[in-house]
């Protein structure tokens, strides 16, 4: 019964969508103001429909309701619960009810806190997001129906895919998500902003927090995907330059180009078509990750639906969508006003090349994910492009972005002094060459990329420092009062500082890869391993049962000399609803590296084949994820860019005047 | 300086920076594309050694032989012509005789790779679309067998 209230609610969702496309966009045209007013209401409405078909499927899987075709082929009875709820965005189904979930509860945020907003921008917006949901909405009631029922019930599911009952679960999707879908708000707002010919500061400080909230929640999103694949997949990647992971990193591209010129706009008034093109190039691509995941085109571990269907259904949303907004943006976006000026020697002259990079490498990456695809379809050639394609083109590129990243942080509004900027930098260029000089030395004549990663990852970490110490800091101050006027300075300063520390540091990790050690051999009991700086020793074999599954754990001991560093226990899991096997990796974290053990079955005699790694540094890649994501947040928190802020300083000013 | 020329300056630095994007992943793209072929190919196309590829096919029962320090030997078939593979490292927790595997890596000498990575199926519903694509053409490939859900 609550699975069909589900699935009903679903359909009423649509009517409310369809509602919350068609009145206010109406009302905007007629400049109604009811009409108009529909839209909060229909977003709301839409908002609740769609959480009561979600909780209905919770439900579901809470229950082990077998007689729903997708908890019969997604749970089992004996999966932990934090699996039974994760499980429901693990497949196909489910994922997209999160998605329009999402989408929904960002339309109810634009609906609930968009009151200082222009009335006709509000009403368009939500017009716009209200028309994503009924393309989203007919894709799941019409081709992904998560409440599909199934006679008889069989008395066991199939269990979650093994490979998935894993916390990462419960983290990485609904994150990646998140980010993903919140750039819809922005995408709905540039094409409510080109439908009305106007846009201006106001409407960047309206958007900027969402582009901050989803671009935060998409690179913490990326950087939890990528731990997860490190440590389950067993032979201690982190990044595969697979086409599903491109898909999400084409976005955050974009996002991140988009979160550096909304800035510009919001501060000079300038880069507003470009702004408008990105902010639309960002939703697009998220649109497209979804359809790269969804349809099934890839192969992937990712991919697990291949109803040519679903990803024909998805190419025509992903084909209205893009184009319309494109068309709409080579019409409309003529009509917008320029805006202010300023020096190519400047701050906003290096977002602009922050901008062009972050683009181009964006490009690299759309062309070396799709262009085989593209061959196949046209020559029934198949290529992979693989990982040096993308180090080549992509990872150079934002190496270079990264390493002009501190001088246009420390270069002035409107005309910069680059001379005084490289003289404040100074210690950072230094700190840098000395990194990338120890780290060259060190690999003696092998491949110096990594050293050159180091010395600009130590240059970005330093030069941020750098420019806080500037800011607080003037020659002769006292160090409290420098503090507190480091206390004083804009959270948005200190999210940007932090974000680019973040940067540092993620780069620092990747570094750190190059210094690494890797061996590969078959352990015996009793006899130490060495594998970079630390001897990894076999101490015994031994079975455990888990809630779901078997599993044969190798205890192991890491030792530095003859002290003990840890222990750690790589095992091997049996699931025995889908007889299948996983790896779970044996990580020992020391300082910021990391040892990592994953092994195969036991031999008859006892010994395991095992893979060894030392990796420096590697924890920094998603500490550093998780500092950029962080800045994020901090610069959302800033005061003057809460919702309201504008209006209540306008009524202020309107007061002001009058007295 | 004019908005005039402060745009050309701009649309120079744009089209430097793309320019040397696309330069570089032509080239990247010239030495890096490694293609896809099944035995079959492999043997028909006459591939010189020291080529990257991806071949994709069954293991072939019986021929798996484990030696030392986890070097793998095993054949890949796509019933018409084999490929003997070399590999050391884990294999797959999926990796079994007769069953559909993708292995990459470089021709060491005609018929005889050299594999770096190894990719099996990753579920019992799941096969890499290049094994089924593989076995379709040569017509050994059974609808329902891997199915598409």
């Amino acid at each position: 019964m609550i699975v069909e209230i589900g699935h009903f609610a679903l359909v009423l969702a649509l009517c409310a969508a369809l509602a919350q496309t068609i009145v206010p966009s109406l009302g905007a045209r007629l400049g109604d103001p009811v009409l108009m007013g529909v839209g909060q209401s229909a977003a709301l409405t839409q908002l609740a429909l769609v959480t009561i078909a979600f909780a209905a499927l919770v439900n579901a899987h809470l229950t082990s309701d077998f007689s729903v075709l997708n908890v019969a082929e997604n749970s089992h009875s004996a999966v932990p619960t934090i699996y039974k709820i994760s499980g429901i965005w693990g497949n196909h189904e489910g994922s997209m009810l999160l998605w329009l979930l999402i989408l929904a509860i960002f339309g109810g945020l634009v609906a609930l806190f968009g009151r200082s907003l222009p009335r006709a921008l509000r009403a368009n917006a939500l017009a716009v997001q209200g028309l994503i949901g009924v393309a989203f909405l007919l894709f799941i009631l019409l081709t992904s129906n998560p409440f599909e029922r199934l006679d008889p019930a069989p008395f066991e599911g199939r269990d979650l895919n093994p490979v998935l009952q894993d916390p990462g679960l419960a983290v990485h999707p609904p994150m990646l998500y998140l980010g993903y879908v919140g750039f819809s708000i922005v995408y709905s707002f540039a094409a409510a902003a080109l439908i009305e010919g106007r846009i201006d500061a106001a409407w960047a400080r309206f958007v900027r927090p969402f582009a901050l909230v989803a671009w935060s929640l998409l690179t913490l999103g990326i950087a939890a995907g990528s731990f997860w694949a490190y440590y389950t997949l067993g032979w201690g990647g982190f990044w595969f330059w697979d086409p599903v992971e491109n898909a999400s990193l084409m976005p955050w591209l974009a996002g991140t180009a988009f979160v550096h010129s909304v800035a510009v706009m919001e501060k000079r008034d300038a880069l507003k078509v470009w702004t408008i093109f990105l902010a639309i190039l960002a939703f697009s691509f998220s649109l497209l990750g979804t359809f790269l995941v969804r349809s099934g085109v890839l192969t992937s571990v990712h991919a697990f639906a291949n109803d040519p269907r679903r990803g024909v259904f998805i190419l025509a949303i992903l084909a209205f969508f893009i184009l319309g907004s494109f068309a709409l943006f080579a019409w409309r976006a003529p009509v917008l006003k320029q805006g202010g000026l300023f020096a190519p020697v400047s701050r906003e002259g290096a977002l602009v090349l922050n901008n062009l990079l972050l683009t181009t490498a964006c490009a690299t990456v759309f062309f070396g994910t799709l262009y085989p695809l593209a061959l196949e379809e046209l020559t029934g050639e198949k290529i992979t492009v693989g990982a040096p394609f993308f180090n080549a083109t992509c990872g150079l590129l934002l190496l270079a972005a990264a390493s002009v990243m501190p001088i246009g942080f420390s270069l002035a509004w409107k005309r910069g002094d680059l001379l005084g900027v490289i003289q404040r930098l100074t210690a950072a260029i230094a700190a840098g060459a000395v990194a990338a000089g120890a780290g060259a030395a060190w690999l003696r004549g092998g491949s110096i990329v990594a050293a050159i990663m180091a010395g600009v990852a130590i240059f970005v970490i330093v030069g941020s420092l750098i420019e806080v110490v500037v800011r607080a800091w003037r020659p002769g101050l006292a160090p409290g009062l420098a503090l507190r006027r480091a206390f004083g300075l804009p959270l948005s300063f200190w999210g940007a500082a932090l974000a680019h520390f973040g940067v540092g540091l993620t780069l620092l990790g990747l570094a750190g890869v190059g210094f690494g050690a890797e061996t590969i051999t078959t352990l015996h009991k009793g006899a130490p391993v060495e594998v970079g700086p630390y001897s990894v020793t076999l101490d015994s074999i031994g079975d455990r049962v888990g809630p779901n599954y078997r599993e044969t754990v190798a205890a192991m001991t890491v030792r530095s000399g003859a002290t003990v560093v840890a222990m750690i226990e790589p095992a091997r899991r049996q699931f025995a609803a889908r007889q299948m096997a996983t790896t779970q990796a044996g990580l020992a974290t020391i300082h910021f590296g990391q040892i990592y053990v994953s092994i195969a079955d036991p031999t008859p005699d006892g010994d395991v084949p095992a893979r060894l790694y030392w990796k420096p540094l590697v924890t920094l890649i998603w500490f550093g994820g998780a500092t950029m994501a962080l800045g994020g947040a901090l610069s959302l928190a800033d005061r003057r860019l809460r919702f309201g802020v504008a209006a209540r300083a306008r009524a202020g000013a309107v007061v002001a005047a009058a007295e | 300086m004019t908005r005039r020329s402060r745009r050309l300056v701009l649309i120079a630095v744009a089209l430097a920076v793309i320019g040397a994007a696309g330069g570089i992943a032509l080239y990247a793209l010239r030495d890096n594309i490694v293609f896809f072929y099944s035995p079959s190919e492999v043997a028909e196309k006459a591939v010189e050694p020291g080529a990257r590829l991806r071949v994709g096919g069954l293991v072939k029962a019986g021929s798996v032989v484990k030696s030392q320090d986890q070097n793998v030997a095993f054949v890949v078939t796509d019933g018409a012509h084999d490929l003997k593979v070399a590999y050391q490292g884990l294999l797959p927790d999926l990796f079994r005789e007769g069953q559909g595997v993708v292995a990459e890596g470089v021709l060491a000498a005609p018929g005889e790779l050299r594999a770096e990575t190894i990719l099996a199926k990753h579920d019992e519903r799941y096969m890499p679309r290049e094994v089924v694509d593989a076995l379709k053409k040569q017509g050994r490939w059974q609808e329902g067998e891997a199915s598409a859900k």
